[in-house]
């Protein structure tokens, strides 16, 4: 990657007066932007090809002056003197020259731009208090700075389709769509499923999907993100919370070992939606409707919210300390031999780490995770759907997750194993009947929601969903990154960590944790991987700590993108390949 | 930086402080005589007397929702008011109107709509920063209850209130 | 054993207690309330009954259902001995004052001792113990703080309190309190010498320490009735309260009416020594001019009405003096409590010594 910016020839643009220096193939739009100026756009998304439909990104550029050398002439400042191009120009699909010059916020382009957005205004609706965009929305950005407080068009509006089902995810309105195609040429580019398209001419330009076909593939919730206006909404998110009132917390995904990052939009507690994260290095600017929409379990009416015990023929609620105090118990009851752990690929580092501890201390031999696989694509979506397989490697809990899991299964039906902890699983779908689990003297379970297991357990403790607490996990492709907290856990849940921090004290006395920060300066003592690091060392990107490639690499990655390549394959002005 | 300021010299009749004193006295003895006899202005005695007749224009009481002269509940739900509210005593719910209903075209409508009372300060800004002209400031003041659950309008005592309100603009109506 | 001197006094200690005492101490409260609102501009409680008359009625029910607190770390003891401390020495003083001449042949006097004013300050000093224990017993700083102005204060007022009246015992020559009752009558009251023998010059020329005495004897009233300007003890604005701090339902309720008992008395006292107490002079041109007498020694009904108004003309007084009292109160501000002992100390007691000292010397002259 070094090699290759060295390689690249440097150019000398002066933007709004003042000389930069830009690598060869950077485009306009994005050299204003390193230069401190925004231009204002709504078709173009870097991740995206520039079609240049939408026309606000206009700007007055101009080129090197050559004189009669076919040299650039330059001036008293010893710079190239510049030829302004009289009209304007989009800068979205243009790359930078050497010896080019742009003015962002002439007079000229500030009329271009008000003319621009009185344009994208005629037909737009005035409905921006019932419209899930408000807030968020960049054409109410931009009509802020750029538009017109009365509008001059006299005629009636052209009626459009409203509210339609573009998908089981997405609903449009067509009212509000100002056809800047970046949702069409996601579709194209990204989740390549090419089922959007516009049809009808003129101002009765409607955006649709291709007849017989709906918009259901596993991205499309990512068209509405990147619609800049409110045409595209997400249907699970429609009309519950205003995007203004959101707490956005940055978090990564725990859908599946891709980990996509997050933001966690959440009010008092309550999570209303997960949008991607840029991230080049794992999941560029997207992320997968199935990871995205799968946070309502955190609400579920089947959380547990207290820890309980069996006493005599049923479970009651019961104080922490009197939780803890019968899971040592038990545990301390058995011999080593004779407890099994089945931990999760769903648990943080910390926890793994701290679960590894209370195996040693209990001379545990039995431990495991359950392996959790589903179909994967090429573009984010991994098949092992566990988001932390690589931490239980790194950990020690398992060399290949599920490898002993059939022995734990085995040892629990003939009665070697007299106490079973699971940690965040199931353990009827590992082919333990119920009636089997009745008859360990001891179960104790940790986890989220309630299950059959949870009901026949011996001592329930509730923990925290993934958006509760903090930690990291390590994804596929061996990068740690950082869960953050975004909301408050119900009722008396509490941190898997203090769990098993308290169930370790309690079988062996005090280890001098006090935080999750201690919990991972330990790991980082004894982990050679993470040695160094700390949890906000990791940072909001992630760092990566491990080789493996377990997960499909990100559709987009900078280093390896040639844009001139890619240039050769979509002109600017066109949708189309 | 200290300023010394001197005390003021006193001569023996200010000293003895007794004229002072006196004309204090007669001074409260003149207001007591003036409320006696009835020359002095006082307050008005509310629950009896009322300035209902001659409240002011301007007058911020409860703020209430309002329908229009097609029966529409104005509020859309944008929870403007919500999040401009200082106090944060206006809490809303957002729903769909179903595609069958005569209003569907405005297809979003506050299925609750809570004022808390208690915290409401009259401020008004509610109603200055709603797009809809949904919600006013009416002039009722005596708010009461006896429970703090009395003191929250729900969507049915604010639309109660509310009534309808003339002459606003019916934006959502079809065109043509 | 006399049981007719038992049954009546009996029949006045009641009569006095529950009809006139514990009803003006609560309509000097309503009075209070009223008072100082109407000199604000204000209207004051007019809900309870016509004009708020029965305001009184309800503040009672409202202490006496008011949840009865006490701080955890108090004395209880004298936590709870302390309000009737301070009720019981103002109520018993009223017992040596005589409120009236007499009704069916009773003197209206209680107790009519021979060393009355002596009974009446060695039972007004009492008062200052339900105070500070009160302050002290709540052990709380506050109460501590305003128990400990009041020990202070409460002792040099008193010394002023008993200079001041030594003028009149010289000019009576006896410390029982009807004695100077029958002086007053018969030779005109102690602030007023045109009463009486007013052809007396003696008279005029005592006037003066007279009037000296009644002026430092009034506000050392004050003072000992912690009644503003001199209420550093329960200062609302510094001490929140002072000694009543952490006192609440009847038991702050007795304190209350203990200052207003205070209060009544205090102003008792006042009319007796110096306003001629029960007297009222009518005057008289049947014979020459005079002053008439009314009294309760008439036959019959001229008798029992001649007693009643008696006993109406001193309560009249006495009302006249609280109503002083609660427009000084909403007139002058606070002493700062340098001010309040200097005060005490360097003048009214210098000018209470000199006092006698001139009344003595009018008295050698004119020998009474």
């Amino acid at each position: 990657m070094n090699e290759q910016l060295i390689n690249v020839p440097m150019f000398n643009v002066q933007i709004d007066g003042v000389w930069h220096r830009f690598p060869r193939g950077t485009r306009v739009i994005e050299a204003c932007a390193q230069a401190g100026t925004f231009v204002p756009r709504y078709c173009y998304h870097k991740k995206l090809s520039s079609p240049g439909n939408c026309r606000m990104c206009l700007i007055e550029m101009g080129m090197a002056r050559l004189g009669p050398d076919r040299k650039p002439e330059l001036g008293v400042d010893g710079m190239p003197v510049i030829n302004w191009m009289p009209r304007p120009q989009i800068s979205c699909a243009q790359d930078v020259t050497d010896g080019m010059g742009v003015r962002t916020n002439s007079p000229l382009v500030e009329e271009c731009r008000r003319g621009v957005m009185e344009f994208l205004l005629i037909n737009h609706p005035l409905d921006c208090p019932i419209c899930d965009q408000a807030g968020e929305c960049e054409l109410q950005e931009f009509s802020v700075e750029y538009g017109s407080a009365s509008s001059r068009f006299l005629e009636n509006k052209v009626k459009k389709p409203k509210n339609v089902e573009l998908g089981p995810r997405v609903t449009l309105d067509d009212e509000r769509c100002i056809l800047c195609s970046r949702c069409i040429r996601f579709c194209q580019e990204i989740a390549k499923d090419d089922v959007l398209g516009f049809v009808d001419r003129g101002s009765h330009t409607v955006l649709t999907a291709h007849p017989g076909k709906r918009l259901e593939n596993n991205y499309s919730l990512n068209t509405v993100d990147i619609c800049p206006v409110g045409a595209l909404t997400s249907s699970d998110f429609r009309f519950k919370m205003r995007v203004w009132f959101l707490k956005e917390t940055k978090s990564f995904c725990t859908s599946c070992a891709t980990g996509c990052n997050t933001l966690i939009g959440t009010r008092e507690d309550v999570i209303y939606r997960q949008t991607p994260r840029e991230n080049d290095a794992v999941n560029s600017s997207w992320m997968c409707d199935y990871g995205r929409l799968n946070f309502g379990y955190i609400e579920s009416e089947r959380r547990l919210l207290e820890p309980r015990i069996l006493s005599g023929e049923k479970l009651v609620p019961v104080d922490w300390p009197t939780a803890m105090a019968q899971a040592a118990a038990q545990l301390k009851h058995c011999q080593g031999l004779e407890v099994a752990i089945i931990a999760s690929g769903r648990m943080t580092n910390e926890e793994l780490w701290l679960t590894a501890q209370l195996a040693k201390t209990l001379g545990v031999g039995w431990i495991d995770i359950v392996p959790r696989f589903g179909p994967g694509d090429d573009i984010l979506l991994s098949e092992d759907r566990n988001p932390n397989s690589n931490g239980t490697r790194l950990l020690g809990i398992t060399a290949e997750p599920g490898a002993q899991l059939p022995a734990i299964v085995e040892a629990v039906k003939s009665g070697a194993v007299r106490a079973l902890l699971v940690l965040g699983e199931d353990p009827t779908k590992l082919g333990l009947s119920l009636e089997q689990l009745k008859e360990l003297p001891s179960l104790i379970m940790m986890d989220i929601l309630s299950s059959v297991a949870t009901e026949n357990a011996t001592v329930v403790l509730p923990s925290f969903a993934f958006a509760e607490k903090r930690g990291s996990m390590i994804n596929g492709e061996g990068r740690l990154q950082r869960l953050n907290r975004a909301v408050r856990a119900p009722g008396q849940a509490r941190d898997d960590w203090e769990i098993l921090r308290d169930l370790i004290q309690a079988c062996a006395g005090t280890n001098g944790i006090g935080s999750v920060e201690d919990v991972f300066r330990q790991m980082s003592e004894t982990v050679p991987h993470l040695a160094g690091l700390s949890l906000s060392k990791i940072g909001d990107l992630g760092v990566h700590v491990m080789e493996v490639n377990e997960s499909p690499a990100p559709p987009y990655t900078p280093a390896s993108h040639d844009i001139e390549e890619e240039m050769e394959h979509q002109p600017p002005g066109r949708t189309s390949k | 930086m200290s300023v010394c300021v001197s005390r003021p010299k006193l001569n023996w009749r200010e000293r003895i402080y007794l004229p002072a004193i006196v004309g204090g006295m007669a001074i409260t003895i003149k207001h007591l005589k003036n409320m006696l006899l009835g020359r002095t202005k006082v307050t008005i005695q509310y629950p009896e007397q009322t300035l209902d007749s001659e409240m002011p224009e301007h007058y911020r009481g409860a703020p209430a929702l309002v329908r229009d002269t097609d029966g529409r509940v104005r509020c859309v739900a944008c929870q403007l008011c919500e999040f401009i509210c200082p106090p944060r005593a206006i809490k809303i719910v957002a729903g769909e109107i179903p595609p069958t209903d005569r209003f569907a075209k405005v297809e979003k409508y506050p299925a609750e709509f809570d004022i808390d009372m208690i915290r409401c300060i009259f401020c008004g800004m509610c109603e200055e920063v709603c797009p809809e002209q949904a919600i006013y400031l009416r002039k009722d003041y005596a708010i009461t209850g006896f429970t703090r659950e009395e003191m929250v309008h729900h969507k049915d005592k604010l639309l109660e209130i509310g009534g309808v309100m003339h002459g606003v603009i019916l934006k959502w109506n079809e065109k043509k | 054993m006399d049981y007719f001197l038992i049954t009546t006094s009996l029949l006045k200690i009641l009569g006095i207690l529950f009809v006139i005492i514990l009803p003006m101490v609560s309509y000097t409260i309503y009075a209070e309330r009223r008072v100082s609102a109407f000199i604000q501009d204000r209207v004051g409680p007019n809900r309870v009954g016509p004009a708020g008359l029965f305001q009184p009625v309800a503040d009672i029910a409202k202490l006496l259902f008011k949840e009865d607190f006490s701080p955890r770390n108090a004395n209880t003891f004298y936590y709870w001995l302390a309000p009737c401390l301070a009720l019981i020495p103002a109520i018993v003083t009223f017992a040596v004052v005589p409120f009236g001449s007499t009704l069916f042949g009773v003197p209206m006097v209680i107790a009519d001792i021979n060393v009355g004013i002596l009974f009446v300050f060695a039972i007004a000093s009492l008062g200052v113990y339900g105070i500070v224990l009160g302050g002290w017993a709540s052990n709380s700083k506050y109460p501590f703080l305003g128990g400990v102005r009041s020990s202070s204060q409460m002792i040099s007022y008193e010394l002023s309190l008993g200079l001041a009246v030594i003028p009149i015992f010289l000019v009576v020559g006896q410390l029982r309190l009807t004695d100077v009752v029958r002086y007053q009558i018969d030779h005109g009251w102690m602030i007023a010498p045109f009463l009486g023998d007013w052809t007396n010059p003696a008279k005029w020329l005592l006037a003066i320490p007279m009037l000296v005495s009644f002026v430092v004897f009034s506000v050392a009233i004050f003072a000992e009735t912690n009644r503003l300007p001199f209420d550093l003890p329960e200062a609302e604005q510094e001490l929140a309260g002072g000694y009543n701090t952490e006192y609440s339902s009847m038991k702050f309720g007795l304190f209350f009416l203990g200052e207003y008992a205070a209060m009544i008395t205090g102003s008792a006292i006042v009319v007796t020594l110096f306003f001629g107490a029960w007297h009222l002079p009518i005057p008289s041109w049947h014979g020459g001019f005079h002053w008439a007498l009314i009294d309760g020694s008439g036959d019959g009904w001229r008798g029992i009405l001649g007693g009643l108004f008696n006993i109406a003309t001193f309560f009249a007084k006495v009302a006249v003096l609280l109503f002083v009292f609660i427009w000084v109160r909403w007139t002058l501000p606070r002493f700062r409590y340098d001010q309040l002992m200097r005060l005490g100390w360097v003048f009214f007691f210098e000018i209470a010594l000199v006092n006698i000292f001139i009344t003595a010397i009018i008295l050698a002259y004119y020998p009474a």
